[in-house]
């Protein structure tokens, strides 16, 4: 029964087709610029540039266009990401028995640097969701992904990750929220931080401790809007990533069902950490996408501004500069399509390499953004200007998903553990 | 009928990219340069594959003639839900002068061997805005023709056609088979889905040359000189209308 509404789901996404806005022909605002050197399409498999092209056509025509709105009004755009899901963005590396597109790693880094150039915020929060549909559809069994995977890769309903508290973040084995077994319901009781679509989000995959001190005390429950006990924060007031809500989640005697658990009791923190490498090439890909926007919108400027009699484009210094941003976009793009194919082949080296990936490509991809807004001068500050929401939104990557501090923790861990 | 549709495709360069004349003046920079389908053919793919889910035809085929290359625009065709491909293999000096007059005998030839009932174009490529092979095709096979189509309705072997035409539109009726060339408001191309594309992989492409279909790529066109665009002059302002008129006499404009 659930199969075959699992079935007749993707013949409604087959039969229903969704159509590109009339700007595709005449669009003046050329976000997809071309620039052979840097041309993300380089080494991909035929397959590998169709995804990519739809993404960058999605981008162009249903996000960008939108982005500093979604920004400035701090709108959540939930009809955008739905026509998103339509064309199979909602379970990109999830099962196709459930929903899912069934691509691999490398592929779903392509199509999430793609859709970045068209609003970062907005693909990170698809790539959050994405990752949750992930968790269930890997650990869950087979009555928790034919109830929750459907759904979620379609957007029909929104998922967030729930792992961060107040009390922990980079410690995150020491969380507090506490599942106590009762009959068969776990009672939970705490609340959770920084929760990236929360209070807007229709399912929420929650790390909580079911057994004692540390890691192997903590499981994975999936908790739905409207069970009582659970209740939302304020709406967090931030620097970027303003077209997600970010809000607390606050459980008080929240009664969960048993079946609602990924995995055995203590396997919650294993599921998260294994959740968290997909998402971290994720976050990456989204400030790589940032980045490769932002070199053309640098250069562009540089082609048209002229100061001392003559384009910013014959100054050597800028041109050094422009080569240098350059040079780490294509670094930083190839270590971390490397680290998206470790993952996918299950390479012994993908843990340390998903972590070295997302520390250079963000850390990288922001300096390269916020030199393009530096090449822009006094305009680069200006909010009319796409440039300086490229900064805002990928300042944080360098912080969730693990800190950067934290990707070197596992990476010098991994180096010294041999000896 | 054999319900079956045929559509010709062309792989361009990219409408985003800016063209660049070559330094020798004989045409422009086509290598490494970003190419893709020609935005006209992608409403000529989207119009066949609604009309195939209409269940009003039984099959799409797309067709492109070109070198290796064009695989990649059947591809994109594909994705978007043409049931297969033909590769009409033309490469070298034969790709460099090859027009609409070689391009619409080898349709008609392919129009008739694959028994198709319509053909649908686009009204012309973006880079040589020729405007000629849906019409010449439609000669060569001595078909009827419904340029400019903003609107296609299909009945049975009735095409009722609304054209895009100086004075307004137009609405003809043809009898099947006929010609089509697709004008920007017939539709508003799908996006390819992830999994139509994966599907698109187990679609064939069948490879074809000229010679096979009897037709002679040789043109009888020879290209002298390719140039940009004079480059535009700053005006002139002037007091009074009179010293208008006489300005423009001036420039010979009256």
């Amino acid at each position: 029964m659930a199969a075959a509404r699992a079935l007749a789901r993707g013949v409604l996404l087959g039969s229903y087709s969704i159509c590109r806005s009339r700007s595709l022909i005449f669009n003046s605002v050329q976000k997809r610029g071309i620039a052979a050197c840097i041309d993300p399409s380089i080494g991909l498999t035929d397959e590998q540039k169709e995804f990519q092209k739809v993404a960058f056509d999605f981008a162009a025509n249903e996000m960008a266009p939108h982005m500093a709105e979604w920004d400035q009004k701090e709108i959540f755009p939930v009809e955008a990401m739905r026509k998103a899901a339509q064309l199979g963005f909602g379970g990109i590396y999830v099962n196709p028995d459930v929903g899912g597109s069934g691509l691999s790693r490398l592929d779903t880094s392509i199509i999430f640097e793609a859709l970045s150039t068209g609003c970062v915020s907005t693909t990170a929060y698809i790539s959050i969701h994405n990752m949750c549909a992930w968790m269930i559809d890997t650990f869950g069994n087979n009555e928790q992904r034919e109830k929750f995977c459907p759904d979620l890769c379609s957007m029909q309903k929104f998922a967030s990750y729930c792992l961060t508290e107040p009390g922990s973040g980079s410690d995150a084995a020491s969380l507090l929220t506490s599942a106590n077994l009762k009959g068969d319901h776990y009672i939970l009781n705490g609340s959770k931080a920084f929760i990236s679509g929360g209070g807007d989000t229709d399912v929420y995959v929650v790390m909580c401790r079911t057994g004692g001190k540390g890691p192997k005390g903590i499981s994975c429950l999936v908790v739905e809007k409207g069970t009582p006990g659970l209740s939302f924060g304020k709406k967090e007031k931030k620097v970027g990533w303003n077209s997600q809500p970010t809000r607390a989640v606050i459980f008080e005697d929240c009664a969960v069902p048993v079946t609602n658990r990924l995995g055995a009791e203590g396997e919650g923190f294993s599921i998260a950490m294994k959740g968290l490498n997909g998402g971290r090439i994720n976050i990456a890909s989204c400030s790589l996408g940032a980045a490769h926007a932002s070199v053309l919108l640098a250069r562009d400027h540089m082609c048209v501004r002229k100061q001392f009699g003559e384009t910013l484009s014959n100054s050597q210094f800028l041109q050094f500069r422009l080569a240098e941003m350059a040079t780490k976009l294509v670094a930083s793009r190839l270590l971390l399509r490397q680290a998206a194919v470790a993952l996918q082949e299950g390479r012994p080296d993908a843990v340390s390499l998903c972590s070295m990936a997302k520390l250079f490509v963000t850390d990288e991809c922001f300096s390269i953004c916020n030199q393009a807004l530096q090449i822009h001068g006094g305009y680069g500050y200006l909010k009319d200007y796409a440039v300086q929401q490229y900064v805002r939104d990928i300042r944080v990557h360098q912080i969730l998903e693990g800190t950067n501090e934290v990707m070197r923790m596992i990476i010098a861990r991994s180096l010294l553990s041999e000896s | 009928m054999s319900g079956r549709v045929l559509v010709g495709v062309k792989r361009v360069i990219d409408y985003a990219v800016k063209i660049r004349v070559k330094p020798d003046h004989t045409g422009v920079v086509t290598d490494g340069v970003k190419h893709s389908m020609n935005p006209f053919c992608e409403i000529a793919v989207e119009e066949a594959v609604k009309l195939k889910e209409k269940k009003l035809i039984k099959e799409v085929v797309a067709v492109s003639c070109g070198p290796q290359q064009v695989q990649e625009t059947i591809r994109t065709a594909l994705a978007m839900g043409a049931d297969r491909g033909i590769h009409v293999e033309v490469s070298g000096k034969d790709y460099e002068t090859l027009g609409p007059l070689q391009v619409s005998k080898i349709l008609a030839a392919l129009a008739k061997k694959e028994q198709a009932d319509l053909i649908i174009l686009g009204k012309q490529a973006i880079d040589d805005d020729c405007n000629q092979t849906g019409q010449m095709t439609a000669a060569l096979l001595d078909w009827p023709q419904g340029t400019f189509a903003s609107e296609v309705t299909l009945d049975a072997d009735k095409l009722k056609v609304v054209r895009e035409i100086d004075g307004g539109l137009e609405t003809i009726k043809i009898k099947l088979p006929a010609v089509v060339t697709a004008d920007l408001r017939l539709n508003t191309p799908r996006y390819a889905t992830l999994p139509n594309i994966m599907k698109a992989k187990k679609k064939k492409i069948a490879n074809v040359k000229p010679a096979d279909l009897g037709v002679d790529v040789s043109s009888r066109l020879e290209v002298l000189k390719v140039d940009e665009p004079p480059q535009r002059q700053a005006g002139v302002k002037v007091e009074t209308v009179d010293d208008l008129v006489g300005k423009l006499k001036e420039a010979g404009r009256i």
